[in-house]
């Protein structure tokens, strides 16, 4: 009945382990580079606390290309719709901000990553329904509905806020260091990187140990079938897109700490290495989005430590070497 | 026999193109209906357009004397239509055992179901772990039929299911239609291989240019090499 003999092994799953290595290949390839041992330590901190921010950003956009096969030019506007909601709850707590507590911080802080969340997440609502709903499978479309809708969000922005540049200072318990021998690491970036992995963890768990989770990877792959075998597909596109939105808002909070000040345009040169994020983890791979995040991060950080006048480019050679070793990315999920 | 399915001046049209012309059919509750003819003549057109996959333009689509045709796919999935599609669509990234979990859709896998799929298809229970992606042509067809009978459907919609695959794959695939057949499913089968319409088939019915040109039982059919090769241009003998 079967070409396999009932007395063969059981095969071992296969594991990829080539895209997990290159982040550890790169950190240990710039010890001797960098030369400096406290150096290298700051840099590849910084790396993965920008890394963990972008992943943040980008998690949502790679299950919307994946899933709905959206191209979102618009997804930075959730990332500064979210930060500029977080100014708002921040604004009358300065002083519980500026507390030398840690928890006092996190009561102001949490609710407003947590409304910005919110915010950013109904937002997502409202673009799926009338901005993206009309132009399903039509991507140049798309492109056009989702910049359109960028740029209305900026300026939308700007005449509610105005052009300035809002600042946004870190609580005062996450300002400084960890000391530890001759390196100092940022005890915001230890934070960023704990978030980011607890937002790596919690989507992976959904996705690999929830029937929600296996539709949507299901549906990555092929959305015909997934509708073919009777679930309503429309609702999870729905789901997903307010759920990236949302991450987007997230990131968009954890970044402007990070830089300590808000503006409109905030999103636009991360929107770049979003995309890139997205596109060399593999469209909707999860897996691949964390570690291309991370590969994005060392990049900028370690050849703008290196070479910077490479730094502007140094991204997209990145890109490009990593599409010439595998054109669909990390992890190829889909067949685009 | 009452007739589960039945098609009324159907038509479907992809883009420009005209591909579905007035079919008219019915598939009789617990029988094998084949579905016959030339690459190109519709076939698959017409379990898409059943299974609201492709919109029909035209035209009446009856489940269980229900109209069908206007709903979306998963609506008339829920209405008990299990569809195995040509291209297998197997969820590669997901395992088997996640495929069928995803095929279970109103309850847990059940055990007996199960251990009847695996009398058939034992490799299923051997790759349980193991990605989708992973399994060879013939795994991943006997993957996608045992993810349309994890649980009772209505009418099965099955297209090619031996195309492209060993003998030994045919076989087995053969035995366990004529099974779930034996059990009284209702099932339109689109098939090329003549032997195996031969020995699954209940009733025929033969499509060229998007309409039906020939219906009656495929015992008939197959005893008379004239009409085979009128009508499909080629005898079933010679394919045996």
């Amino acid at each position: 009945m079967t070409d396999l003999a009932a007395t063969d092994p059981l095969p071992k799953p296969k594991r990829d382990l080539a895209p997990i290595l290159l982040p550890v290949a790169l950190a240990l390839l710039m010890i001797p580079l960098i030369g400096s041992t406290s150096s290298w330590l700051t840099l590849t901190v910084a790396s993965l606390a920008m890394g963990m921010m972008i992943f943040i950003m980008a998690s949502g956009l790679t299950l919307v290309f994946g899933l709905m096969d959206v191209l979102n030019f618009g997804h930075g506007a959730f990332i500064a719709v979210g930060a500029y909601v977080a100014t708002l709850v921040l604004a009358p707590f300065a002083a519980s901000i500026q507390a030398d507590s840690l928890w006092t911080n996190l009561a102001v802080l949490a609710p407003a990553a947590l409304l910005s969340m919110a915010v950013s997440g109904a937002l997502g609502l409202v673009v799926e329904r009338v901005l993206i709903l009309p132009v399903y499978g039509q991507h140049l479309k798309q492109i056009l509905m989702t910049t359109g809708g960028l740029i209305v969000a900026e300026q939308t922005l700007y005449a509610l806020w105005g052009p300035q540049i809002i600042p946004m200072p870190l609580p005062a318990s996450l300002r400084g260091s960890f000391i530890i021998g001759d390196v100092a690491i940022a005890k915001y970036r230890v934070l960023a990187m704990l978030i980011g992995l607890g937002v790596f963890i919690a989507i992976q768990l959904v996705l690999n140990r929830t029937k929600l989770g296996l539709l949507i990877r299901a549906g990555v792959e092929s959305r015909e079938m997934v509708e073919a075998l009777g679930y309503r597909i429309r609702r999870l596109f729905l789901g997903v897109f307010m759920t990236g939105s949302a991450l987007a808002g997230l990131g968009g909070v954890m970044w402007a700490l990070y830089r300590e000040q808000v503006h409109a345009s905030m999103s636009d040169d991360l929107t770049v290495l979003i995309f890139i994020v997205v596109i060399i983890g593999g469209l909707g791979s999860i897996g691949g989005c964390f570690i291309g995040a991370i590969l994005v991060a060392m990049v900028a950080n370690y050849g703008g430590f290196l070479v910077p006048k490479l730094a502007l480019v140094s991204n997209i050679l990145l890109m490009v070497a990593i599409l010439m070793w595998r054109p669909r990315g990390l992890y190829a999920v889909t067949s685009r | 026999m009452t007739d589960l399915l039945e098609l009324s001046g159907v038509h479907t049209h992809i883009g420009r193109y005209h591909i579905l012309q007035g079919i008219d059919l019915a598939v009789p509750q617990g029988q094998v209906t084949m579905l016959l003819g030339r690459n190109g003549a519709g076939k698959t057109t017409t379990l898409r357009t059943i299974m609201g996959l492709w919109q029909a333009s035209r035209g009446e689509i009856t489940l269980a004397g229900e109209r069908i045709e206007s709903l979306a796919t998963p609506d008339i999935a829920r209405r008990g239509v299990g569809y195995v599609p040509e291209s297998m669509a197997v969820f590669s990234d997901l395992t088997v055992k996640e495929n069928l979990v995803l095929a279970a859709r109103d309850a847990p896998l059940d055990d007996k179901q199960l251990d009847w799929i695996f009398g058939f298809f034992p490799a299923l229970r051997r790759f349980w772990l193991s990605r989708a992606g992973s399994l060879s042509g013939g795994q991943k067809q006997m993957l996608s039929i045992a993810r349309a009978i994890v649980e009772p459907r209505k009418l099965l919609l099955i297209d090619e299911p031996t195309k492209g695959l060993a003998p030994a794959i045919v076989m087995a695939l053969i035995e366990c239609l004529k099974e779930i057949k034996r059990k009284g499913a209702t099932i339109l089968l689109v098939e090329q291989n003549f032997f195996a319409a031969r020995e699954l088939g209940d009733n025929v019915l033969v499509m060229d240019n998007g309409t039906i040109v020939h219906r009656g039982e495929m015992a008939a059919l197959a005893a008379d090499v004239p009409l085979q090769e009128r009508l499909l241009g080629l005898s079933l003998e010679a394919h045996q």
